[in-house]
């Protein structure tokens, strides 16, 4: 708190109007452009079809809010199918990428086993390998693994890009703990996997949780792996469906469009609000390694 | 039994296994299995046999192929540049004491936590041509008289897709920078302040030295994701029109998956990789840590 008070600065010397110019109103507009399309998505969603191709009246407003996109979204189309396996794939792939990544950065960062420092820096290359370097070989080794148009091949291909993240920030948080502790617990008889299980990971508990939350935002909005490797509408995950699924030929349902990428962008915004902290630590703590 | 347990060499290893087990199977045997196909003529359903270095003579013989390298440049380096500019400045203007600081830091990063694929269906419809809302405003201000063809002409789709993702990268550029900024201690502007420095002055000589090891390693993490985007032009404009913003990610998919060339659809994502490291070495070699920024002297 006391870094918060200090970062206030010299700011009281600048008056009032040169705030208003040089801050406020910049912030403004940034804000303005960045929540916009937001505003968008939601006036768009909630407009009868009428009111949406209308040139007339006010398009910022909606005069007759309907229901009827997210009814027609719910009942006529296999949203709900799409959430429950894009919810499924990200909690599975986020668990297993965890618990793969707790071991891993443990490993690297306090067994030191021979070999520890260029497996680090390896995982840290493999954080760079981008999923559109690797989704042609991959939909090849899921085809011919007979895990095409299954939701399990997004489950084992998610941590390729979950796990390098993950073990990353955790190495930086492990590092932060003391080495005393484990001594001290050593020279009482801990085994190792009692020094992790009731020393390191109950102090890493905010690290878990923010490499989780990342993990799983990053796995609800994947999209390269689950266009490629899904054909079926029952299988798809929310993004892909939306995408794919409710556009018919030249027909633009856009009110139901938008209302599916409303609700496609409710949960990670919900999990998203309740861990800003987590989240930001994680994606800082990630870069500034 | 015990002692083996309590060696750290073999439990390290052990506790490698999951993680080394999932990402040498997922991503270094396709990277190479990536390589490998992209000297074949390998089809969606058939094997593909050795043509040594074919599919990247045709490629570079292909028009599209080489749009598609100039687009993808063109994209990353405006996008970049204008994602860096107005990053920071979102950075510095988050620094400042601000009432709702933490609120309003949080709404900053929404568009970059929701679905990409989700957010472009919105640009998608903003960027509408019959009933596009901002063509609607410019009309009634009198700026424009027709609405704009926002997707529908290769240069306005072209800066309509680096807008979008320029919408989407500058929370992210700006929340890391501004981690960054945090760790700037105060004392340094207060003297450089007291011995007449104007607030440019400031900016340029105290606050962008202390930065830069930060903004390369965000920016090389920008540049990446910026070039081997896909997501945002496959919701877009799928390439179109007349291939004008296809990228490389989005040419690979399109010959590769439903046109079912494999080989060809991997040489165009093999491609990729020297820009990539390209990339990544400039940012190293170029913007890493100086001594002198922890307190020592160069060499």
């Amino acid at each position: 708190m006391a870094q918060e008070q200090d970062t206030q600065g010299m700011d009281y010397l600048v008056s009032l109007p040169r705030r208003v110019v040089t801050v406020y109103v910049p912030m403004f507009l940034f804000l303005f452009v960045l929540l916009f399309p937001f505003y968008w998505m939601v006036v768009t969603s909630f407009k009868p079809n009428e009111e949406l191709i209308s040139r007339e009246g006010n398009p910022f407003w909606v005069v007759a809010p309907t229901l009827s996109h997210f009814k027609k979204l719910l009942f006529q189309t296999e949203y709900p199918q799409w959430m429950w396996n894009t919810m499924l794939v990200a909690v599975v792939a986020t668990f297993l990428s965890l618990a793969a990544s707790v071991f891993a950065a443990y490993a690297i960062e306090r067994l030191r086993f021979r070999g520890a420092h260029q497996t680090g820096l390896a995982i840290f290359l493999a954080y760079l390998v981008p999923p559109s370097i690797l989704f042609i070989p991959l939909a090849a080794m899921v085809f011919k693994l007979g895990l095409f148009d299954t939701r399990f091949a997004l489950i084992l291909t998610y941590p390729t890009f979950l796990i390098p993240f993950a073990t990353w920030l955790l190495m930086g948080y492990f590092r932060s703990i003391p080495y005393e502790l484990e001594e001290c617990a050593l020279i009482d008889g801990a085994s190792r996997w009692q020094i992790l299980t009731k020393i390191i990971l109950p102090l890493a508990v905010p690290g878990l949780i923010s490499a989780g939350i990342f993990a799983f935002t990053l796995s609800w909005n994947e999209f390269i792996y689950a266009l490629t490797f899904i054909q079926s509408s029952e299988n798809k995950t929310v993004p892909v469906g939306v995408v794919t699924e409710l556009v018919e030929g030249d027909v633009y349902h856009w009110g139901a469009l938008m209302a599916g990428a409303l609700l496609g962008s409710v949960p990670v915004a919900i999990v998203y609000s309740f861990f800003v902290e987590y989240y930001v630590a994680g994606m800082t703590g990630a870069v500034k390694e | 039994m015990d002692r083996l347990l309590n060696n750290r060499h073999f439990l390290g290893l052990a506790f490698m296994l999951p993680a080394a087990v999932l990402l040498l199977l997922f991503l270094t045997y396709p990277l190479g299995l990536g390589v490998w196909l992209g000297f074949t003529d390998a089809k969606i359903g058939r094997e593909g046999v050795w043509v040594g270095l074919e599919n990247y003579e045709f490629l570079f013989g292909d028009s599209v192929a080489r749009l598609a390298l100039f687009n993808t440049l063109f994209y990353t380096i405006a996008a970049s540049i204008i994602k860096f500019v107005l990053g920071l400045w979102l950075a510095l203007l988050l620094n400042k004491h601000l009432p709702f600081k933490a609120f309003l830091r949080a709404i900053v990063l929404l568009p970059f936590i929701v679905p990409t694929a989700l957010s472009a269906i919105a640009f998608w419809w903003l960027y509408d041509a019959q009933f596009s809302v901002l063509s609607w405003t410019l009309t009634k201000l009198g700026w424009i008289d027709r609405y704009i063809d926002f997707l529908g002409d290769p240069w306005n789709a072209r800066w309509s897709v680096i807008a979008a993702n320029v919408w989407r990268g500058v929370p992210f550029i700006a929340i890391t920078l501004l981690a960054g900024l945090q760790t700037i201690s105060p004392s340094l502007y207060e003297a450089a302040a007291i011995d007449g420095a104007t607030p440019w002055q400031q900016f340029w000589n105290v606050t962008l030295p202390l930065l830069t090891p930060i903004i390369a390693v965000v920016m090389t993490f920008s540049v990446l994701f910026t070039f081997t985007d896909f997501q945002l032009i496959y919701v877009l404009t799928r390439g179109g029109p007349l291939n004008s913003t296809h990228l490389m990610a989005t040419l690979a998919f399109q010959r590769a998956i439903p046109g079912g060339a494999l080989g060809e659809g991997s040489a165009l994502a093999v491609a990729m990789v020297p820009f990539l490291l390209a990339a990544i070495l400039f940012s190293y070699f170029g913007l890493q840590r100086r001594k002198w920024q922890q307190g020592g002297t160069d060499n």
